[in-house]
């Protein structure tokens, strides 16, 4: 049963205030506070590149670990600048793990869970398997409609998974995608951000309990048992919404959307990476992490304190 | 009841608001709805009047007053 060891994040010095974007948007800075729980979001700089932010939260991660070397590099990126290569052998090239396999995912909002899903069936064969989720978000959702533009911002995550049965080991994952609603949330490769967002409301809305409900169900885990629930940073009113609907106080989210916005592919694991530091697990505590995004693709993952 | 005072009641129920809006009414400028809140509605609308509403029949513009959503239940229902 693969752990997961630490996480690790990277966020740009550059802090973008509701106040500054909204007068590029043409909205005020209330209105996007009320609609989406955000108050400002990390821009990176034009020379900081997707790779840049990459290998700075995986270098975090890996600092806070006594595992020196990995056997499985896997990168999410839904912002990557090229076609190929992906960042994956960039990233795994300049952390000097020369060699080795690396994995592209170009997943947005999903990117980190579905990266930790398959690094858990990775592990027990290549051994530790680091997950890496960055994204430039900010600037090619800029020229989107308001309601898009003032979602994003920039980010990255990372998480090691090992083979070992210490730690937080990962008991089930879940994961699900629809292609019939592609089209409704895509971007190509310079943008902007193309989201239904009614469609996308609609369809996080009912996805995302369910397939919570789906692994709180085949563990027996009433969903008021979960320690902790850690999800994409989407909107601090769906995460509301998703708490509402399993019935659990939204209190058990973890949520730092207000400062970072939504860093698509790299929010779950920056999100995890802050909580992880202000919380010491118990034996036997219960996380589950959940995330929906442009696939549409879905799923949770469950994991144990040993 | 009549459809327009379903429709109202499942408003005034998504919206949390004490008492439903005019027919007229815009449901967004007047605060009945957001966007999480139309979406509840039209996952209340699909139960009440039997109808699928596709995603691409989600807009605000649609969904904008109590009797444009009657409109809309009319045109679709059975």
């Amino acid at each position: 049963m693969p752990s997961i060891q630490c996480f690790g994040r990277c966020l740009p010095e550059r802090v973008v205030t509701n106040a500054e974007l909204a007068a590029t948007i043409g909205r005020d800075a209330e209105w996007i506070l009320q609609a989406s729980g955000i108050e400002e979001r990390r821009v990176a700089g034009a020379d900081q590149t997707v790779v840049d932010l990459a290998v700075a939260a995986a270098r975090d991660c890996l600092e806070r670990t006594s595992v020196s070397s990995v056997g499985f590099v896997i990168v999410a990126s839904g912002t990557s600048p090229r076609r190929f290569p992906g960042p994956a052998a960039e990233v795994a090239h300049a952390l000097g793990f020369a060699g080795i396999p690396a994995l592209d995912l170009p997943y947005a909002s999903t990117g980190g869970l579905f990266g930790m899903a398959l690094a858990a069936e990775l592990a027990p064969v290549h051994g530790p398997v680091l997950i890496v989720a960055a994204e430039k978000m900010f600037q090619p959702a800029s020229t989107a409609p308001a309601e898009v533009a003032m979602l994003f911002g920039d980010g990255a995550g990372a998480c090691l998974i090992t083979p070992d049965h210490t730690g937080l080991r990962v008991l089930d994952a879940a994961l699900h995608s629809d292609g019939s609603n592609a089209a409704n949330l895509s971007m190509d490769l310079t943008g902007p951000v193309s989201m239904h967002g009614l469609a996308v409301i609609r369809h996080a809305g009912r996805r995302l309990p369910e397939v919570i409900q789906e692994l709180l169900t085949k563990h027996a885990v009433a969903p008021g048992a979960v320690t902790a629930y850690l999800t994409h940073q989407a909107n601090q009113n769906l995460i509301d919404r998703v708490a509402r609907a399993l019935n659990v106080p939204s209190g058990l989210f973890y949520s730092n959307i207000h400062r970072y916005g939504n860093t698509s592919s790299a929010s779950i694991l920056i999100a995890a990476s802050e909580w992880g530091e202000t919380t010491k697990l118990q034996a036997g505590d219960t996380i589950c992490f959940a995330a929906f995004g442009a696939g549409f693709h879905w799923g949770g993952l469950l994991a144990r304190q040993a | 009841m009549t459809r327009q005072e379903k429709i109202a009641e499942i408003v005034k129920r998504v919206s949390k608001k004490p008492a439903p809006p005019d027919p007229e009414e815009s449901l967004f400028d007047s605060g009945y709805l957001d966007s999480f809140a139309l979406t509840d509605m039209v996952t209340e609308l699909e139960q009440e009047f039997g109808l699928t509403i596709p995603d691409a029949d989600l807009s605000p513009r649609r969904f904008e007053s109590i009797a444009r959503i009657e409109q809309y239940v009319d045109s679709h229902a059975d």
